[in-house]
């Protein structure tokens, strides 16, 4: 078993795309919603082509769980105003590059001292490799990326290094799942059935941070993998519980998620971060939604150090990408859609992401309906 | 019309934003019929009159092409820049590249290369040992190739003005008039070919720029570079089946780029089968790890043929034969539509729209 292609078989993709068919034409109910929080798995469906292997009354929607959509734009603005700051270089992951801030993104103000690493890691070695430079790092995405974030943290802590810098922007899923659940319950009258539960922030968290959305709301849950078996497995178990009537937790990318999660992961978290509002792109502030730097170790917050005015933002007009992010409405709704709106011409976070909901249907379903 | 833009790095992908700065900058003011083909390289019908003399420039041996314009030979002409980081990786260097490259885009025309120029920038500073590792594995490589280098230029900036070593080569090489390597040829039920397998050379260079954690600890074999001179094996090709529609390397934008420029805006469809690609363990490997798609990733050493239907097998099996085409396979097929679009069987048996890439594919944050 190498985890490679044992996921992606065919015959058993069929099997299990008939076993959903079988499910849903034994039911009363005349079509189903359910979200895929997570952007890998968006993406994912569109890559293996599973809709078209699924039944035409199941609807997929996409939820907020692309690190990329959802950070706002004042953030862009600030990373941007830090860029310009004399003496500064700014490490990110490489999808930040082309996110549109209010004027302008780093990617397009081609600046020089933006760089692309592939871990908190080559950014710390950058800020030991350069004492006379301010490393900024770039601190977005979920529960996945907060524990290698945290260590960098406590790295530069113990080296003590005084040029390391980390702008801040983390989030965490649970708790805008419980707003979406009572945002679009309550104002957008979709019928949200069930969730397809990220497999990466979950194999950090584990399955009991979710257990609130079946208890208090009645909302079945899978956790499910990233390959398409696991997709369509997910998929079976969860509509297997909408069925029923049921409503529960249930793990089926068991291979790598524990209910308790990696205990040292949410460790290291919880010795540097704590939780705190966030903005959420097209969703506005979540309550306790996101990380900051505790008091200890505030002084590698960038936005202390540098003292960077939060920015007045200005969202792109005619933008959808907030409608889409909290499952309301899907690309071919927005005007800008693969107009105005295209992948080497971003104009909302879905559409720079290479997870998000609008390049995913960009780039695999074609620029039509 | 460019206002205040700036060039991006995504402009030197070869995906959507170097076809915008071709377009609006280069075509804008170049244009001509020659530069009009679009093509690999060029293919130009010498004038009548033309008495090539020994110019001090590349001295053109005498060939008949130059001497007869009607002796049923056409010329190919191509010219790559080469500003590849780290100058040496597994499987290669920027040399063997430089060489390389040339030569298979005169290759993909139908040309047997003949002549290459190149034309060094040299950052001050460079270690000399370090240029003649590379002087010689161009050499090397030539001789591979069958080529001769036959003139050159150096220039030298200051220090930090170049990132060590970069490398132009020009070459020309002839096409036998009757052939005709066009994607205006390509017709519903041809099928499309694939030398081996994606990705290598993408793969090998994240791994030399130390962008891929511990290689060895999830593939059997070393990630290498599959950079090498293709003009042998597409000569035997073009032996197996005169009626080869299309070729191309597949280079920066890979596969995925390729097709669509074959594909988009014509009265066809592409279909490709995702089980039949070949990809090596450790590319897809890493691209997994990387959140990358093998499709989208540069190949250095290998070519795309669309030749009909009748023909396939037999072309299938010379390029089997050939060293450089072991893992050679018949990859998809052209459809009568959608038109204009590349699509894909997946695995699982879904189908998605291979698109063409915006700018390099980046790794993504979780």
């Amino acid at each position: 078993m190498k985890y490679m292609t044992e996921f992606r078989d065919k015959e058993l993709a069929r099997g299990l795309a008939q076993r959903i068919s079988s499910l849903l034409d034994g039911s009363a109910s005349g079509g189903y919603t359910i979200m895929e929080v997570c952007g890998t798995h968006t993406m994912n469906i569109f890559r293996y082509g599973l809709k078209g292997l699924l039944p035409a009354n199941l609807r997929l929607l996409s939820g907020p769980g692309c690190p990329v959509c959802v950070t706002p734009t004042s953030y862009i603005d600030q990373a941007i105003t830090l860029a310009h700051v004399p003496g500064v270089i700014i490490c990110t992951f490489g999808d930040m590059l082309k996110v549109p801030g209010s004027e302008s993104s780093l990617e397009r103000l081609a600046l020089g001292n933006v760089k692309v690493v592939y871990s908190t890691a080559d950014a710390l070695s950058m800020a030991e490799a350069n004492p006379d430079k301010k490393v900024v790092f770039l601190g977005v995405g979920f529960e996945t990326t907060a524990p290698t974030i945290a260590a960098s943290v406590l790295e530069a802590d113990r080296k003590g290094l005084g040029n390391y810098f980390v702008l801040c922007s983390h989030k965490t899923m649970p708790q805008v799942m419980r707003s979406l659940v009572e945002d679009v319950g309550a104002r957008c009258n979709v019928p949200l059935q069930g969730f397809i539960c990220p497999a990466h922030v979950s194999t950090i968290i584990g399955s009991r941070p979710y257990e609130f959305l079946a208890r208090e709301f009645g909302i079945p849950c899978v956790i499910a993998g990233f390959e398409p078996l696991d997709i369509l497995h997910g998929i079976y178990m969860l509509l297997g519980q909408i069925v029923r009537g049921e409503a529960r937790v249930e793990i089926q990318y068991s291979r790598v998620v524990r209910p308790e999660g990696n205990p040292r992961a949410q460790a290291v978290i919880e010795e540097v971060f704590e939780p705190c509002d966030a903005e959420w792109r097209g969703i506005g502030v979540v309550p306790m939604s996101g990380l900051g730097l505790r008091g200890r170790y505030q002084r590698f917050d960038a936005a202390l150090h540098f003292s960077i005015p939060a920015p007045k933002t200005r969202e792109p007009k005619g933008c959808l990408c907030g409608d889409m992010l909290r499952g309301v409405k899907t690309p071919p709704d927005c005007p800008l859609f693969g107009r105005a709106c295209t992948p080497s011409h971003p104009v909302g976070p879905c559409m720079v992401s290479s997870e998000g909901t609008c390049a995913a249907w960009f780039k695999y379903q074609g620029e039509s309906k | 019309m460019t206002g205040d833009k700036k060039i991006l790095l995504g402009h030197g992908s070869g995906g959507k934003l170097s076809h915008e700065l071709i377009k609006d900058i280069f075509f804008h003011h170049f244009q001509n019929p020659i530069l009009a083909q679009f093509g690999d390289s060029a293919i130009v019908e010498l004038p009548g009159n033309l008495q090539v003399q020994n110019s001090g420039c590349g001295i053109l041996t005498p060939h008949s092409a130059i001497r007869n314009p009607h002796s049923g030979i056409k010329l190919a002409f191509t010219t790559d820049s080469f500003v590849v980081k780290p100058l040496f990786f597994p499987g290669g260097d920027i040399g063997r590249l430089a060489i390389s490259g040339t030569v298979n885009d005169l290759a993909v025309m139908g040309a047997r290369p003949l002549f290459l120029s190149t034309a060094f920038i040299l950052e001050e500073g460079l270690e000399m040992s370090l240029l003649e590792r590379v002087v010689s594995s161009m050499k090397e490589t030539a001789v591979e190739a069958g080529v001769i280098i036959s003139t050159g230029d150096t220039k030298v900036v200051e220090k930090g003005s170049a990132d060590g070593l970069y490398i132009n080569t020009a070459g020309i090489g002839v096409v036998e008039d009757s052939l005709c390597i066009s994607p205006d040829r390509i017709k519903t039920g041809d099928k499309i070919l694939l030398s081996g397998t994606l990705g290598d050379h993408g793969v090998a260079i994240l791994a030399a720029r130390k962008e891929l954690p511990e290689v060895g600890a999830y593939c059997n074999t070393p990630l290498l570079s599959d950079c090498a001179p293709l003009g042998g094996m597409i000569q035997e090709a073009l032996g197996a089946c005169k009626d080869i529609r299309f070729m191309r390397d597949p280079t920066r934008g890979g596969l995925a780029t390729t097709l669509n420029e074959v594909a988009n805006g014509r009265d066809f469809g592409i279909l490709l089968f995702e089980e039949s690609i070949p990809v090596r363990e450790g590319v897809s490997a890493a691209c997994e790890l990387l959140g990358l798609d093998p499709m989208y990733l540069a190949n250095e050493g290998k070519v795309v043929i669309v030749c009909p239907e009748a023909d396939a097998g037999r072309v299938l099996d010379v390029l089997r034969r050939h060293p450089l085409g072991k893992d050679s396979a018949i990859i998809g097929e052209v459809v009568k539509g959608p038109a204009g679009r590349v699509f894909m069987k997946t695995l699982v048996g879904g189908t998605r729209v291979i698109d063409m890439p915006a700018s390099d594919p980046l790794p993504r944050i979780c």
